[in-house]
């Protein structure tokens, strides 16, 4: 991919709030705390700098609902710098980039072909427009007890069993760095007519380092939600909606729009266009020190014994096509300990802070913030928990990828009569809301799909181990809304 | 003209030396480090700003920190000490015959250099054939060691620099696997005095009372450190340090020191009410 780094060293939206900032333009508009003379507490807590730049769309801003000056060139520059036709800058988190994927593809009715795992706001975006989805199970890691890419010849089955689907959709990568074969999905689908949109919420490195996965533009799906905010270091909620040149970009505005906020902050996109210029200029040199301190954590883990970090050795040509070796995942089932209780042990005994911890895996998240003094007290840390935690590892569980099976459209369960009934008494019954599993944020149950036997224990296993479950109406998840 | 050094004990107080050459000044690639010559303190060590080491009351805290538990622990042959590039911890030990290994983890090759050169008097004995320097990450040397050692000295700069991970549970635990049975861990703890030092010096102590069965502190007089008073901490597996102190064995080395005596160990742990409530606090 080429890109112009004269071009890229410019950053419109930041420029153009600095010479806004020059204007000393009096504000008769909103925001109603004026430069945060209004509200000194809230300019005391966040600087005058962060309150003097939250401020109004106006003519030398431009308006996100409408882009033609800065947040156009803006976007352009960041279309450039990740090899998309035309990219979107979202403020309403990736979660937004996805949604507004899945509602220009799809409307009432439609098929869309999805991994399990795929994250819970595709499946919020399926009840939102009344499509239906058709899982693909992706295959489990039997020792790591963690969900894999999509195999080709699921994709291919999937697609030949129900030929009338809008879409493919793939996550590249999994929340574990696992990639499928990007390139081969696109081919399939485009063959079939169908169109492929990618969910990088954890891939907005590959578009910059060297020895990354192939991404989603570069591989020629059609779209793609990029969590800037992850491995791209611009502020929570701030995200990139990336398309290729067969999307109608008029009409993708137009679906963002539907429930985009018409007061876009300026703070989340000025650090979207000054975040996209660090990285086009030093991307490739931060994403390399990135993987080098993971390669270097990984070393230094699996020596400690009893934990195993993976790695690129996982890859396998197929369900796990590549991997993404910036990412810090590690089994601690060997050790006798589920990923959640090192992940709390982590946080209570150690103070730090990890990404997410399952039953089987915790995940520490590196990036261009992280520092080597802080990599060896993680790493300490690990050796330390093991040294004084360590049990025997016969009786953990194995998470099972638990096969759905959808009964209904989300939206029709969504919105169908239903009662609340005792968890224990409601299997066989057809769920009308999500249990989740969160962190990874990856549904159980969904609406629409029936209840297990399977499922029932899981869930309590989960909870038991002390994984934080969401997603139902009673927040204890004692009972669930099933249709009548 | 004249030349102040000076250094915030807090926000709202400061600490001056006047300073008459600068002698030495680098930015290494873990900290700002500088060296200075003043009528006062003599030659002074700063990293970050901070004083480390002034040639007129270095003695003390290098005494302290190495004559306490050395004479407590009377078979003290193998010593690890952390940090202490300026080698006045190396030099205390040095007069030891009993020692038999001292390896010195340092992170930052730039202060061992620059002490060499510009502080003799206390880097005189990194040479001694003792003495094994490694240049790495403490935490991370730390982790390979299991019982190989009887004492461990950590002098440590303060918990908000880049010695923040010797104030952590992950390398208190580590220093309890890497020591013997009847190993002696001491470090420097900072100082009681000023809110933001003492509530650094609780959470450590916090963190060491669930790592080591023995766990107490002490105190000495620094006129450089903020408050001009500072405290270490002696965590023991086996030891306690007044009951096991022998101070006609250590009197009968007839080793000559400007600070610790025999008599000032056992004063040294009797703390004012003030710290001793702050300790029990987090003994809980």
């Amino acid at each position: 991919m080429k890109r112009n780094l004269t071009s890229q060293m410019r950053a419109p939206i930041y420029e153009a709030l600095e010479q806004f900032r020059q204007m000393r333009v009096v504000p008769f508009d909103v925001p109603g705390h004026k430069r945060g003379r209004g509200n000194p507490e809230l300019s005391a807590f966040l600087g005058q700098q962060c309150v003097s730049i939250d401020v109004n769309s106006m003519k030398p801003l431009d308006n996100l609902c409408h882009p033609v000056s800065v947040i156009r060139e803006a976007e352009d520059l960041a279309a450039q710098a990740f090899g998309a036709a035309h990219a979107f800058l979202m403020v309403g988190g990736t979660t937004s980039s996805v949604q507004s994927m899945v509602l220009t593809v799809c409307k009432r009715g439609d098929e869309i072909i999805l991994p399990r795992n795929v994250h819970r706001s595709v499946i919020n975006a399926l009840v939102l427009c009344g499509a239906v989805p058709v899982y693909i199970n992706p295959e489990v890691d039997q020792r790591l007890g963690i969900s894999l890419g999509c195999r080709r010849e699921q994709i291919e089955k999937a697609i030949r069993e129900h030929p009338n689907a809008k879409a493919v959709m793939v996550n590249n990568p999994t929340y574990y760095g696992v990639c499928s074969d990007l390139r081969a999905i696109v081919k399939m689908a485009h063959a079939a007519g169908m169109l492929c949109l990618a969910d990088e919420a954890h891939g907005t490195h590959f578009y910059f380092g060297t020895g990354l996965p192939v991404s989603a533009m570069a591989a020629g799906a059609d779209m793609s939600s990029v969590s800037m905010h992850k491995s791209g270091g611009s502020l929570t909620q701030s995200s990139l909606l990336l398309i290729g040149p067969d999307v109608h970009q008029g009409y993708v505005r137009q679906i963002i729009n539907l429930t985009q906020t018409t007061s876009a902050s300026y703070l989340l996109m000025s650090s979207l266009d000054i975040s996209r210029r660090n990285l086009a200029l030093r991307g490739r040199q931060v994403f390399h020190q990135v993987a080098d301190m993971a390669e270097y954590a990984r070393e230094e883990i699996n020596t400690i014994g009893g934990y195993y970090a993976f790695g690129k050795e996982l890859t396998n040509g197929n369900s796990v096509f590549d991997f993404d070796h910036t990412k810090l995942a590690v089994h601690t089932r060997d050790i006798g300990l589920a990923g959640i209780e090192v992940y709390d042990y982590l946080r209570d005994e150690y103070d730090i802070q990890i990404e997410f911890g399952d039953i089987g895996n915790i995940l520490a998240y590196l990036s261009m913030g992280d520092r080597m003094q802080e990599l060896e007290r993680l790493v300490s840390a690990l050796a330390e928990i093991r040294r004084l935690h360590q049990k025997d590892s016969a009786s953990l569980f194995s998470e099972e990828y638990i096969d759905p099976i959808v009964e209904m459209s989300p939206q029709e369960a969504f919105y169908a009569e239903k009662e609340s009934v005792p968890l224990e008494n409601s299997e066989g019954m057809i769920c009308s809301e999500f249990v989740m599993c969160y962190p990874p944020g990856i549904p159980i149950l969904a609406p629409g799909e029936r209840i297990t036997g399977e499922i029932l224990d899981y869930i309590r296993f989960a909870k038991e181990k002390g994984c934080s479950m969401t997603g139902p109406e009673d927040p204890d998840i004692t009972r669930l809304n099933v249709l009548k | 003209m004249e030349l102040w050094f000076s250094e915030y004990h807090t926000p709202d107080v400061k600490h001056s030396i006047r300073m008459t050459r600068h002698l030495y000044s680098r930015k290494s690639e873990f900290q700002q480090i500088d060296i200075f010559d003043t009528p006062e303190f003599g030659r002074v060590l700063t990293l970050d700003g901070n004083v480390i080491v002034t040639e007129r009351d270095e003695f003390i805290y290098d005494e302290m920190i190495t004559h306490v538990p050395m004479s407590v622990h009377k078979n003290a042959r193998d010593i690890l000490v952390i940090g202490a590039g300026d080698g006045g911890v190396v030099r205390e030990l040095t007069r030891y015959d009993r020692v038999r290994k001292i390896d010195l983890v340092e992170m930052d090759p730039d202060v061992v250099q620059a002490c060499r050169e510009f502080l003799p008097s206390n880097a005189c004995r990194m040479e001694d054939r003792r003495v094994r320097i490694h240049y790495e990450n403490a935490l991370k040397f730390i982790r390979r060691c299991e019982d190989k050692y009887d004492l461990i000295i950590v002098d440590s700069t303060d918990p908000f620099g880049p010695s923040e991970g010797l104030f952590t549970k992950e390398f208190y635990g580590s220093c309890y696997s890497a020591l013997h049975d009847d190993g002696i861990m001491v470090n420097q703890q900072g100082s009681p005095f000023y809110a933001a030092d003492a509530e650094a010096m609780q959470r450590s102590h916090k963190r060491i009372v669930r790592t080591f069965p023995i766990s107490r502190v002490y105190q000495a007089h620094i006129p450089t450190y903020a408050a001009g008073y500072w405290t270490f901490g002696f965590a023991s597996k086996k030891y306690h340090p007044v009951d096991d102190l022998d101070g006609d064995a250590w009197n009968a080395l007839n080793m000559r020191t400007r600070y610790y005596t025999t008599r000032l160990h056992k004063g040294a742990f009797c703390l004012p009410a003030f710290v001793e409530e702050m300790l029990q606090e987090v003994e809980q």
